[in-house]
């Protein structure tokens, strides 16, 4: 059989391997950057393919590594409680919104959505955490973020549930339930899929989150991953000079230690799991943009 | 306020009314416990710092705390506006802002419809490859954009000495910035754009190019004249959405990505930056809140107009 060459679709295909390669190399130079021997990056800088591969960088951090192990931990608590404490009361009061008989809605909604039209900024919320709730160094100051409560994420909720038929909450009215109930025992395993989708938003935010920590965590032992990341960037010998790295290696020639590689290296092994498991939940994602679109 | 009836106490009313309050809370009261946790929440990490806003136009004291120290009426607001700081901020926070959107509605626009040309397979492989960027965080970004703008070792001046062109440093060229800033936020963000509009041409109802198949349309007809027309509503209401939320810089892309270089500030700075770098570097309270402030009187602005814009045309996508 011969087909006629759709050359429109060709141009197409290429015009995509050209844009994915463009996506791609970036990454690919990163994880060069954390293969290459220290010394031919100080007389070659960064290259894409180099010379000969060195595994120095990993060696060390492989040798060492409760640092990005105690930061994984940090960012895991407070992803999970965090992701956790943030469904539950959106769930709740995206319940109670979506409730058209419950007499306080009006308000409740009006309280609710301000929020999202006027904010105190930086300086106010700053003042709270710090001053008067003493939340400096503590794993809440990265949990209790303005965000935990998002308007969008109640709305987009409280639009699923209203699409659910109200006769189902009112015959377990009859049969007697309490809303704590109704809600724990009927609400929530309904709107499985609408939670989660957004546990994937919600989790993403807690996992990529720089700003509380750079804010309120000056102790090293609470360091989330993103924390490592912007002092390793704002100071190029962090590694070297942190107690906890440093502990785990025996240096035979502190001046050997490859500095530029080992921050690629512990960036890579930062990002990359996220870049791998998320990309599997994408049809959640779309579940979700679809989800906020629909309003009845 | 119960009406007073002749022949009743003058508190017989109130108590009616009181009373009917009490029963009409007995009933809601369930709902209003369920409610309670994030009502709390928001007016402990909401509304409670809205009353430190005062500390604009306060000169702050550590020692005098909030309350105690000296107003001093509008000087907090004096320097960022008689400099030409607040006009740079802003300038900077809105084009880049409206950079950002368009750059991104049109780049996604363009690449959806031309997935939609390929199998669905193939389509589905080059959008996982678009969307890589996005689940990272800003700092991690940086990583990446640091390896290709880095002075000594970055790879664009590995490129540059091998043409035998004088190798640049990036982060000392504020020019440069607008286009390094736009090209790094359409590689972390297109995936998700795309997303968007792909899955809006899914839900396009089929039927339109069914007919159009059958009258003959060429594939280029029924992209220009079918998908495109047909996406354009989603088009428009995220234009919209995006206009309410220009006044908000980025502050993690522009944080991060330029270093927080100082040479750069004219080309970079935006109004969250400002205000981060008042309170963190000059320890300014009182300015980084009337900066704060500012933004968020400008930002409540654009928030009503976009949501007036949206009412107007597509009533079902408006807040309120």
């Amino acid at each position: 059989m011969h087909r006629k060459l759709d050359y429109p679709k060709m141009l197409i295909h290429l015009f995509f391997i050209a844009v994915t390669l463009g996506m791609l190399i970036p990454f690919v130079l990163v994880i060069m950057i954390s293969m290459t021997d220290e010394a031919s990056i100080a007389k070659y800088g960064y290259r894409l393919w180099p010379d000969s591969f060195d595994f120095t960088a990993y060696r060390y951090v492989v040798q060492s590594p409760a640092l990005l192990f105690r930061a994984y931990g940090v960012t895991i608590l407070v992803t999970v409680v965090g992701t956790l404490l943030s469904l539950l009361t959106t769930a709740m009061i995206a319940y109670v919104l979506s409730r058209r008989d419950y007499a306080y809605n009006r308000q409740t909604t009006f309280l609710i959505f301000f929020t999202l039209l006027f904010s105190g900024g930086l300086v106010p919320y700053y003042m709270l955490m710090a001053q008067t709730l003493h939340l400096k160094d503590t794993v809440w100051a990265m949990i209790l973020l303005p965000t935990l409560v998002h308007p969008l994420h109640v709305l987009i909720l409280r639009t699923f549930l209203r699409t659910l038929p109200m006769e189902i909450i009112e015959s377990a009215k009859m049969d007697g339930a309490r809303e704590y109930r109704i809600f724990f025992n009927l609400i929530v395993p309904l709107s499985a899929p609408a939670l989660v989708t957004l546990t994937l938003l919600v989790s993403i935010v807690y996992w990529n989150e720089w700003l509380n920590a750079v804010l309120f965590i000056e102790n090293d032992r609470l360091f989330p991953l993103q924390l490592l990341l912007v002092r390793m960037m704002a100071n190029s010998h962090f590694l070297q000079t942190s107690t906890v790295f440093i502990s785990g290696i025996s240096f035979d020639n502190a001046a050997s230690f490859p500095v530029l590689s080992a921050r690629m290296t512990i960036a890579l092994l930062a990002g990359g799991p996220m870049m791998v498991i998320f990309p599997f939940f994408q049809k959640y994602f779309v579940k979700g943009l679809t989800l906020g679109s629909i309003k009845s | 306020m119960a009406k007073h009836r002749p022949g009743t106490g003058r508190w017989a009313g109130v108590g009616r009314f009181a009373k009917k309050r009490w029963t009409v809370f007995q009933k809601n009261k369930e709902l209003f416990a369920l409610s309670l946790p994030a009502v709390t929440y928001l007016i402990v990490f909401a509304y409670i710092p809205l009353f430190g806003l005062v500390l604009a136009f306060k000169n702050f004291r550590f020692d005098l705390g909030i309350f105690g120290s000296k107003w001093v009426g509008f000087d907090n607001f004096k320097f960022f506006f008689v400099s030409d700081q607040a006009f740079l901020t802003t300038r900077n926070t809105l084009m880049y802002g409206a950079g950002y959107l368009l750059g991104a509605l049109a780049f996604a626009l363009v690449f959806a419809i031309m997935l939609n040309e390929v199998a669905r397979r193939a389509a589905k492989t080059y959008q996982t490859a678009m969307l890589l960027p996005f689940f990272l965080s800003w700092v991690l970004v940086s990583y990446v954009t640091d390896a290709f703008l880095n002075h000594h070792e970055g790879y664009l001046n590995g490129v540059l000495r091998l043409l035998a062109v004088e190798p640049v440093d990036w982060y000392l060229v504020p020019a440069v910035w607008p286009f390094i800033l736009n090209a790094v936020y359409l590689w972390k963000t297109i995936g998700f754009h795309v997303l968007i509009f792909y899955s809006g041409i899914m839900g396009i109802e089929s039927e339109y190019q069914e007919a159009a198949r059958i009258d003959g349309a060429s594939r280029w007809q029924m992209a220009s004249r079918i998908t495109f027309p047909l996406l354009m509503p989603l088009a428009a209401v995220l234009l919209i959405i995006g206009v309410g939320g220009l006044f908000r810089g980025n502050f993690g892309l522009h944080y991060f990505i330029p270093n927080d270089s100082p040479f750069l500030y004219s080309t970079t700075d935006v109004i969250d930056t400002y205000a981060y770098h008042a309170l963190r570097k000059l320890g300014e309270i009182g300015m980084a809140t009337a900066v704060g402030l500012y933004q968020s009187v400008g930002g409540l602005f654009f928030v009503l107009f976009a949501n007036y814009a949206v009412r107007k045309f597509s009533a079902d996508h408006s807040l309120w």
